[in-house]
């Protein structure tokens, strides 16, 4: 008789939601007309009445804040709220002066949405709860004095600054793709322009709620909320970590509790955050200060029309319009600015001479190879380059008509982006045009087999390989500017001739 | 409606406020008879009636996005019970 086992390898599959903070790069707070540029700023000096929740202060909603979030719901696909106001949220720590928070409870500016997420070629539909717009609370600095005393310093610069905080639903499966998720959400703030999307500097941010649950089933375990993720690349690890840490447990028949982790950074592991002693009691109320929103669906169509093409749109635009591989176009959309820098290069007055299709297709592997590399390597931000679009046109027109080759064409783009200087003084003052000139090359060419008897004796022996390490002699004699092709056709004649 | 003990005391705690044993009696009396006075507010039939939290009738009081002048800085720690250089300075927040 078989006895069906009670199988201790339960496939559990990873539920995550994520609720990710965003700082809007509003010039001014979200209730208060300080400046929102609170990192540059001394400690203290972008600060009001208002800021300080002083008596009598009034707080008025920023329109930009408004219209940023609205923008954002409008990319998640979600719906505009008709009627949206802002509410009161008790918080008694000393990062927020008033003793709370005006955020948004139960009337969030947008809800029900959702985004497509591409991983691994599967296509997941993530449904997005709410987009919603609060405040930012002050820097708090923690020290310990000569004296051994512990205390902690506030600087309230960044108090106020709007910050909109995007909820999903849990319908996340894998770290990596909440890590998908993550980085086109950033995608699109950054496209929208609506924030730096930095996250070292904390105007990015995520949290998130992770747990397991028996594949099939609807009944997660306890869920665990995890903070402390300041990368994509930490959310990962983080999330990678906690439904690793979480199977652990249950397969050793042990409790998940419900808490709060930190991800620590260096140790590449979650801890268990100090629990408060009594649960939080927010006793949201609608905030009396600010007279609610009654948002007319032609604000919204006004938005909806000015609202810029976002990365998806654009790649798929250029894979179209200009006969780029989805690969390519992936890259060159990765941000608003390589994008828009290719266009505009494309536009040049150098480029209008070749086919448009060729054009990109030049350009493309000039930007995401060389171009980026130079990019990379110096850390330049491509809104700083000293190459303009005009530049970078005629280079790839130079070696597009092959007056110069393509190791030439790359020193030209490397001191064109060191110096700005326009390729055509670069050329004549580094001598770096092609030598197409048969009998020029033929020169060289004597005296690369001149040089190498070994060589020329192994490629009479058919040694294929011969022929290349004469051709790359003749390069080296020529500084990189021989003719490729040229130069193994006339080492060829040379040997024939030479029997 | 009368509070219990234990409700004043969380009320107290969440408002940061340490209040005496005797305190404790006299608030209850007090806060349940606040409480009572707002419950003749169900008297008034509001089933028709949508909730408000506003009495201005305003809708839409917003500002475009531009920046004033702050306070200067000595204003801002002008009422510092407790400073630092140019910071406010306040017992140890634990890191959650
Ligand atoms: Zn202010």
């Amino acid at each position: 008789m078989v006895v069906s086992q009670t199988t201790k390898n339960i496939d559990y599959e990873t539920v995550i939601g994520l609720e990710v903070h965003v700082q809007l790069s509003t010039k001014s707070k979200m209730y208060c007309s300080c400046s929102a540029a609170y990192s540059s700023a001394p400690p203290n000096t972008h600060v009001c009445p208002v800021c300080l929740g002083l008596p009598g202060s009034l707080p008025v909603i920023n329109k930009q804040a408004v219209e940023y979030t609205m923008m954002m719901g409008l990319a998640l696909n979600c719906n505009i709220a008709e009627h949206s106001h802002f509410d009161r949220k008790s918080y008694p720590y000393p990062d927020l002066m008033k003793g709370f928070q005006i955020s948004q409870y139960d009337a969030p500016l947008a809800y029900g949405g959702w985004i497509d997420i591409e991983t691994e070629q599967v296509v997941n539909r993530i449904r997005i709860t709410r987009v919603h717009l609060e405040e930012d609370v002050s820097k708090l600095l923690h020290q310990t004095n000569s004296l051994g005393e512990i205390y902690s310093l506030v600087d309230v610069n960044r108090s106020g600054v709007p910050l909109m905080e995007v909820v999903s639903e849990p319908d996340i499966r894998s770290p990596e793709e909440a890590r998908h998720y993550l980085m086109t959400l950033h995608s699109i703030v950054r496209y929208l322009g609506i924030s730096t999307g930095n996250m070292e500097e904390g105007s990015f941010r995520c949290d998130a709620n992770i747990s397991i649950r028996e594949r099939g089933t609807t009944r997660s375990n306890n869920k665990v909320e995890v903070k402390n993720m300041n990368s994509f690349k930490a959310v990962y690890q983080a999330l990678s970590f906690e439904a690793q840490r979480q199977r652990e447990l249950v397969q050793k028949g042990e409790h998940i509790s419900m808490e709060t982790r930190g991800w620590v950074d260096n140790k590449e592991i979650t801890v268990s955050q100090r629990s408060k002693e009594y649960a939080h009691d927010y006793r949201y109320f609608p905030e009396p200060d600010l007279p609610p929103l009654v948002i007319e669906r032609n604000w919204v169509t006004e938005i909806q029309k000015n609202m810029p093409e976002l990365a998806q749109q654009k790649r798929d635009r250029f894979v179209e319009q200009y006969g780029l591989s989805l690969y390519d176009a992936s890259l060159l959309t990765e941000s608003r600015a390589l994008a828009d820098y290719f266009e505009t290069c494309l536009k040049s007055p150098a480029l209008q001479n070749l086919p448009k299709q060729k054009a990109a297709k030049e350009l493309s592997n000039w930007l995401l190879g060389e171009f980026n590399r130079l990019l990379n390597l110096s850390n330049i931000d491509i809104t700083r380059t000293k190459i303009t679009p005009q530049m970078m046109g005629e280079l790839i027109v130079f070696a597009n008509d092959n007056i110069i080759n393509i190791s030439s064409g790359k020193v030209v783009l490397e001191v064109m982006f060191q110096t700005g200087k326009i390729a055509k003084d670069i050329i004549a003052e580094m001598n770096l045009a092609r030598i197409g000139d048969t009998s020029a090359i033929d020169e060289i060419v004597k005296q690369a087999i001149q040089a190498n008897p070994d060589a020329v004796a192994d490629y009479k022996r058919g040694k294929e390989q011969a022929l290349k390490f004469l051709v790359g002699q003749v390069m080296r004699i020529s500084k990189g500017r021989a003719d490729a092709k040229i130069t193994a056709e006339i080492i060829k004649q040379n040997l024939i001739e030479g029997e | 409606m009368a509070l219990s003990r234990e409700e004043v005391e969380h009320i107290a705690r969440l408002a940061r406020l340490g209040i005496t044993e005797a305190d404790k009696d006299k608030f209850c009396d007090q806060l349940s008879n606040i409480l009572e006075q707002f419950q003749t507010l169900e008297e008034v039939d509001t089933n028709n009636v949508l909730p408000t939290a506003q009495v201005t009738d305003r809708q839409n009081s917003m500002r475009e996005d531009n920046i004033l002048p702050s306070l200067p800085q000595d204003a801002v720690l002008s009422n510092a019970p407790w400073r630092e250089q140019e910071y406010f300075r306040v017992r140890a927040v634990l890191e959650e």
